[in-house]
């Protein structure tokens, strides 16, 4: 050691910086850097382990839950492997029929064959009924010839569209959810096709979730606007009373304001007596503002109103008065200084606002639940349907990967159009 | 000798540290806790007082966490995938425990078994209703329908059948329906002149679907769809609509605790059942199975039609309801058991397999 450091010292004269100890400057430096950047990082491990575990694990699952078909492969891996020989066109041989039993006796014992035929009857309405039945019956039987007691149980084991569709999902991974999710059905000939008009629903859903999600944002601009320019402008004692007035709601329970504005819009509400007792209509004729479209447009506006307010009045405050005074001595009137000087600044602002209000209404559940009645239904209410009550995970699954990749997609177009860098959410 | 004396000593020193240990080891074996969950409101509040608080006082020894989930099987599921399973007893209706016995995420019961006999002695399989015996996985406990109210104020004759949900002209105003094709599919049917028992063969066949879904065309527009069982009560407490769809227990709260201008129809009424289910894989089955033995006895579920107007499921129980707890009425004519011949039992096996299908036509046909 002593050695070496004796050529350090002995080599000062190279010109290069020395720390105390001899070691280069830089070198040293970049040391220290290293060890605050590792600090920084410790620091936010907590942070990253929470999204990973709440965040982007979730949602790997979501999206592996969407394409995953392990139902068949792991429950009637015999059937499947007789089947593989069959030409698609006569009904199975007595072999398909006995690994099929087979498959349906162990199922029947570890109680896993309703999930075979929970996953059929995706794909074909009595499917579950079917399997289910032909356990419960099959489990009792010694032995063969297999064919005639299977179609002795139930005659549909003697045509060939449940092996067809057996055979069709016989795959560890597959792409029907996807196709449900956007009213697409794959037929007996293995051909994609269209869901019967009166089935499709997940389209026409998604387009509607789309156009009121943008529709509230407009409306949201157009009303947080005023208010915004107010805030930025009043003097202060005025500004922070108006605030207050912003946030109060925004602090208030979500279930709260939606059922306050039940009481509002209801038939016999406040909104309508007050209209039938003026004489604008008449008793008869109260209007229906609640329980439809009108309902969930209206409630939601109002309670994301405060996510366009925010942004809004937090880059206008940052507007200096003194553009717009300088446009006017220049020979603007108030009108065309408003559009080329103000509203330019203020880009940023409605930018943020309006992409938190869209992003956060194509996701909105609650309210539209409650206010929706049968027109104001979001795809998001179909999606939590699927999650609880009809246990359809993977087209759950579809139905959110379909939704957050729209979202990115047309996240990304925005950018492009208007510039992500500009973007100041508050 | 010396040796064998030893022995003895060990011998005897080791049988007093094992009756010490083995003491403890069961004070500490008699300590159990275990969590059951169930819907909430006015309904666990029932189970509380009728069970779960008499067995935790008469079995100091146990504890039950009593939690509260809004329905569906997303929660079990999920716990048995995780293989974390948490709940240990859930309340489903039978339709959930359907579903989750084909995957095989509840236990299998065996009524005779490991469920108390009547009070009159017969065999559980004969003492529960035979229509809550679908499900080795359902323990039944009550049955409960959704039936109609009315406002009495609003209407001039009061409406004694199904026919008038669908009779614009005789009974004008907006009606509350469940926002599913459940029972509205039916009553359209038993509307369009479908006899009761004929009903789902009807709506097995495509025609009969076409049929439900024309019939429920003619009211669509004078129609208002609630998600909640709360809405409805409050819908027609509102008088935003003349006839209301909704739980009767719901409707027994605002007819005889809040006093509403409100009046039942039970005809056509849709009854359906309510339930434990012991989720697969669960750590506390033997402690969970003592308690749904007593939870599921002839007494207690006689004495939970005090709290709430849902019929137990036992015919032994049915002559013990007596009054209603708070407002002293008698609890048995409000009964839906009492009501079942004017009513239907759902057909969970048809639901079972064609809700995916019907459930999509439904939504689309709401969004046209």
């Amino acid at each position: 050691m002593a050695g070496k450091d004796a050529t350090d010292s002995a080599g000062n004269g190279d010109g290069v910086m020395r720390t105390a100890d001899g070691t280069p400057l830089k070198v040293s430096l970049q040391r220290a850097l290293r060890r605050q950047r590792r600090r920084t990082f410790f620091l936010v491990v907590p942070l990253l382990v929470f999204i990973l575990f709440s965040f982007v694990f979730p949602i790997l699952n979501m999206l592996t839950r969407s394409i995953e078909n392990p139902q068949l492969q792991d429950i009637m891996p015999n059937s499947l492997a007789a089947l593989e020989a069959w030409d698609g066109e006569q009904l199975p041989d007595e072999a398909v029929f006995a690994a099929l039993a087979a498959d349906f006796q162990t199922g029947y014992k570890e109680k896993t064959i309703g999930k075979v035929g929970k996953r059929l009857n995706y794909e074909k309405s009595g499917m579950r009924g079917l399997f289910n039945k032909t356990g419960r019956k099959i489990s009792r039987v010694e032995g063969g010839p297999w064919k005639p007691q299977f179609i002795d149980i139930d005659k549909r084991w003697g045509e060939t569209d449940v092996f067809t569709l057996m055979r069709q999902n016989a795959a560890p991974y597959t792409h029907s959810y996807y196709l449900a999710a956007i009213d697409l059905t794959r037929n007996l000939d293995d051909e994609i096709v269209a869901q019967p008009q009166e089935r499709r629903i997940y389209v026409p859903l998604f387009l509607r979730t789309f156009g009121i999600s943008l529709l509230i944002a407009a409306l949201t601009l157009a009303l947080g606007f005023p208010i915004a320019y107010l805030m930025a402008n009043l003097p202060l004692r005025y500004a922070n009373l108006l605030m207050i007035l912003v946030l109060l709601p925004f602090w208030t329970s979500l279930l709260v304001r939606t059922t306050s504005w039940i009481v509002l819009l209801q038939s016999q509400g406040v909104l309508n007596d007050l209209l039938v007792w003026t004489g604008v209509i008449d008793d008869d004729n109260r209007v229906q503002m609640i329980y439809n479209m009108t309902g969930t447009i209206v409630a939601m506006t109002h309670i994301l109103l405060p996510f366009m307010v925010l942004p809004l009045y937090s880059v206008m405050r940052t507007v200096p008065p003194s553009y717009m005074r300088a446009a006017r001595s220049l020979g603007a009137n108030q009108f065309v200084a408003f559009v080329r000087i103000y509203l330019p600044q203020t880009i940023p602002g409605i930018s943020a606002g309006t992409i938190l209000v869209f992003i956060l209404a194509i996701g909105y559940y609650i309210t539209p639940a409650l206010v929706g009645g049968q027109s104001g239904q979001l795809i998001s209410n179909i999606i939590a349907y699927h999650m609880q009550d009809s246990l359809n995970w993977g087209l759950a699954g579809a139905l959110g990967s379909i939704l957050l990749l729209s979202v990115l997609v047309l996240f990304g177009l925005y950018s492009r159009v208007i510039g992500i860098r500009g973007l100041k959410f508050g | 000798m010396k040796q064998a004396k030893t022995i003895g000593a060990l011998a005897l020193a080791g049988m007093g540290a094992s009756l010490i240990l083995g003491g403890a080891g069961i004070a500490k074996a008699q300590e159990q806790e275990f969590t059951a969950v169930s819907w909430g409101g006015a309904y666990s509040a029932s189970q509380d007082k009728a069970y779960i608080q008499p067995y935790m006082q008469e079995n100091p020894h146990v504890k039950i966490n009593f939690e509260d989930y809004g329905g569906g099987l997303a929660e079990v599921r999920a716990q048995a995938e995780a293989g974390n399973v948490t709940w240990d007893l859930v309340d489903v209706v039978m339709s959930d425990a359907l579903t989750g016995c084909d995957e095989g995420l509840f236990l299998e019961v065996d009524f005779d078994a490991e469920l108390a006999a009547g009070a009159d002695g017969t065999s559980p399989t004969q003492d529960f209703l035979a229509e809550s015996q679908l499900s080795p996985c359902f323990i039944p406990q009550i049955a409960y329908s959704t039936t109609f109210g009315y406002r009495t104020d609003m209407v001039d004759t009061p409406p004694s059948s199904i026919k008038a949900v669908f009779d614009l002209e005789r009974w004008p105003g907006k009606r509350a329906l469940e926002k599913r094709p459940q029972y509205n599919l039916e009553w359209a049917l038993m509307a369009d002149g479908v006899a009761k028992e004929d009903v789902y063969d009807v709506l097995a066949t495509p025609e009969g679907v076409d049929r439900a879904f024309a019939k429920l065309d003619t009211i669509k527009d004078q129609v208002l769809w609630w998600d909640a069982g709360a809405q409805p009560p409050q819908m027609l407490a509102d008088g935003e609509v003349v006839m209301a769809s909704a739980y009767n227990g719901r409707l027994f709260a605002a007819i005889e605790e809040n006093k509403q201008p409100i009046a039942m129809m039970w005809d056509a009424q849709a009854l359906d059942l309510d339930g434990w289910a012991i989720p697969a894989g669960g750590e506390n089955i033997e402690a969970v199975m003592e308690f749904v033995y007593y939870a599921t006895d002839t007494q207690r579920l006689a004495d939970q039609a005090k709290y709430i107007s849902y019929g137990p499921l036992r015919y032994s129980s049915l002559p013990l309801v007596s009054t209603h707890a708070e407002l002293g009425i008698d609890m048995a004519p409000h009964m839906p058991t009492k009501y079942a011949d004017q009513g239907f039992w759902t057909d969970f096996d048809f639901w079972a397999d064609n809700s995916d299908e019907l459930q999509e036509r439904f939504n689309a046909w709401l969004v046209q």
